[in-house]
């Protein structure tokens, strides 16, 4: 491969121009499940991040030896491999936010993040832009965990990493906590509106319209 | 009897994957453009949970669980730390089998929704499934209730949530909410209305 790749354009074009969040849809499930508190969301994101960019340097490292026919199953058991790691690891060391996280960890192996930038990028690349990508796709995807973990924190229980940001009401304070914020539905309206904002600053990321609304006639005043 | 109804039911409506607990959200938001293709991959959805959970509920006791062993003189082996690797592996096998099978003896329904087949190797949801069954310590005949329910859940919120979308694609919205943008506000409104669920389960 002679020609230059650029790593600075690598490395930022997926933090809002490529988004994998909310343009490319990929790893929106634990997106959502994790982010009741900063504490998880940030785990989830180094996690996430620390296992996206392990797996793309090793499949990238015997890209030429994977078969085509069984390429999915190898990526897979690099990827799970590499999730039994972390997750024995969050649970010997941080054993209470492991507990909060339940499940979430184990599914990153089928998150789709990880094994769509494998099979687009890291099959294709040298090791070092496969990182690269993989590690700018990581920071994309925690931008968007922890904005969603801190505005769902503040608003749900008024604090920001467990510290009382607002005093609450019952406390002697003025802040009620929402807490519709900690439930589901919450996440889904947050990330649809923060899809809103992105597409409404980015507008070429808008979605084309699948049917063309008839002109409407004009009113006669 | 009844408490395999009452798990059947919790399954699919009170933790209903995609909306209360966030799984296969990929395949949820990417295919219910349609309900025809909703349809399907509902219908894949439940089969292949049907199958797998079970199945990796046999893998898991005989083979993985602490214990498993003791037959062989090995009361102390634990193997349970590899369950990831073995419910991954179980469900591809699985998903490429039924691919098989149908393409072999129904070809009418693998043209159907035979395409949604490989991309379910990676769906959370069913990884989940079988995950939730070793944490939750089910036995075999709630397994494959848990398995069923769980799937009937996923296919009746993406064929609604399809059918929402079906007819949205004439509404004027702003443009920076067609398609994903809508579709999340969408998933919310729908979850709120399953929340009503859980509360029916607690006031119980």
């Amino acid at each position: 491969m002679a020609a230059r790749i650029d790593f600075w354009a690598t490395l930022t074009d997926p933090l809002l121009r490529q988004n994998p969040v909310t343009l490319q849809i990929l790893g929106i499930c634990s997106a959502l499940a994790v982010t009741t508190s900063l504490a998880t969301a940030l785990t989830m994101s180094v996690s996430l991040t620390l296992v996206l960019t392990l797996s793309a340097i090793l499949i990238s490292l015997i890209r030429r030896h994977i078969p085509d026919t069984i390429r999915l199953i190898v990526q897979i058991v690099i990827v799970a491999s590499l999730v039994i790691v972390i997750d024995q690891v969050l649970q010997a060391y941080f054993a209470e936010i492991s507990r909060a996280l339940s499940i979430y960890v184990g599914l990153i192996t089928t998150n789709c993040l990880v094994l769509g930038r494998t099979e687009a990028y890291a099959r294709h690349h040298a090791p070092v832009p496969a990182a690269v990508d993989a590690f700018g796709n990581g920071l994309g995807y925690s931008l968007i965990l922890l904005t969603l973990g801190g505005v769902r924190e503040l608003f749900g229980r008024g604090q920001l990493f467990g510290w009382q940001a607002f005093p609450l009401a019952d406390a002697g304070g003025w802040f009620t906590p929402l807490g519709l914020m900690l439930l589901a539905p919450s996440a889904f309206f947050l990330l649809g509106g923060l899809v809103w904002a992105i597409r409404s600053w980015r507008v070429e990321q808008t979605e084309a319209l699948e049917h063309v609304p008839p002109a409407r006639p004009m009113t006669v005043e | 009897m009844t408490d395999l109804w009452s798990l059947f039911l919790s399954a699919a409506f009170v933790d209903n994957m995609p909306l209360t607990l966030f799984l296969g959200l990929c395949t949820f938001l990417a295919l219910s453009k349609r309900p025809e293709s909703a349809l399907g991959l509902g219908i894949a959805m439940t089969g292949v949970l049907g199958v797998t959970v079970p199945l990796n509920w046999l893998i898991y006791r005989g083979l993985l669980a602490p214990g498993a062993w003791t037959w062989a003189g090995m009361p102390e082996l634990d193997l349970s730390y590899l369950s990831l690797i073995a419910f991954i592996g179980v469900i591809a096998a699985t998903v490429q089998l039924l691919e098989m099978l149908l393409d072999r003896f129904f070809p009418a329904v693998h043209a159907s929704f035979g395409v949604f087949l490989p991309l379910l190797t990676v769906q959370c949801a069913i990884l989940a499934g079988s995950l939730f069954m070793v944490d939750r310590s089910y036995g075999f005949g709630e397994s494959v209730v848990f398995g069923l329910g769980s799937g009937l859940g996923f296919a009746v919120a993406v064929v609604m949530l399809g059918a929402i979308r079906g007819r949205l694609a004439y509404a004027d919205l702003p443009a920076g909410l067609r398609g994903l943008g809508i579709a999340f506000i969408l998933t919310g409104l729908m979850s709120l209305g399953f929340a009503s669920f859980a509360q029916m389960a607690m006031s119980q």
